[in-house]
């Protein structure tokens, strides 16, 4: 397992490489890389430019809160490995923020599992966006969206 | 105990991170807002909107009713935005 949270950007191409290189035993790997927007609002036409990001982080936390999750995916699905990496600090547009990955013997759990560990993120980890546009800088609000997304996951 | 604020929390509170000893009537997350609010105009206007506030005890997530007292780190944000 391997759990980053950093400042410093990282290689999307270079944690693909690697992660897939430790588990080649492992019939499927998915990885997910959220990327920086360039708008803030429901898409590129109504919305606003955004020309920078601030991400808050609660370090200490944060390391803690994504291991616990990797845990739990890996008490849920059959997984060999789990990577996550997430950084904190300033960020232009196109710039990644998060990379996740997962790899099993086969493809569904690696992608539900990588689907969770996203949901369950953008909901649990010590992480705040402040973006900054034309009209100044604002902190983005959490989504009812992200929390149903979660709470697809809730076990019954 | 150690008090952090993340975010807004702490750009309306105008610090990062405090020192303090709660009298012994402070045990849970709520009366430590209550007893936080009461420092300062400042700590009043951070905390004046509960429902937007999450709190983490030693680094866990945690209601408003959870208990605080021998905690050592609270962490005052709101709801996280990270992914």
């Amino acid at each position: 397992m391997d759990i980053r949270v950093q400042q410093g950007a990282f290689d999307i191409g270079a944690e693909t490489a690697a992660f897939a290189a430790r588990n080649t035993t492992s019939g499927a790997v998915c990885t997910f890389i959220g990327q920086m927007r360039d708008f803030r609002g429901a898409d590129k036409t109504s919305g606003e430019p955004i020309a920078s990001m601030e991400l808050d982080a609660y370090p200490g936390m944060a390391d803690k809160q994504l291991a616990d999750l990797a845990a739990e995916a890996q008490a849920r699905w059959p997984l060999d490995d789990i990577a996550i990496v997430h950084r904190f600090g300033v960020l232009k547009p196109g710039e990644p923020i998060v990379f996740v990955a997962t790899a099993s013997a086969h493809r569904g759990d690696a992608f539900a599992a990588c689907e969770f560990l996203m949901d369950w993120l953008k909901t649990k980890a010590p992480f705040w966006k402040k973006e900054t546009g034309p009209s100044g800088s604002v902190w983005v609000e959490a989504q009812a969206s992200d929390d149903a997304r979660a709470a697809r996951w809730k076990e019954t | 105990m150690n008090i952090l604020y993340f975010a807004w929390v702490r750009e309306k509170v105008g610090v990062a991170e405090e020192t303090l000893n709660p009298p012994a009537e402070v045990q849970t997350v709520t009366q430590l807002m209550d007893w936080l609010a009461a420092r300062s105009p400042k700590h009043a206007a951070a905390f004046s909107n509960r429902a937007s506030i999450r709190a983490a005890v030693d680094q866990v997530h945690s209601a408003h009713g959870a208990k605080v007292s021998g905690a050592k780190e609270v962490a005052f944000f709101p709801p996280v935005t990270g992914g």
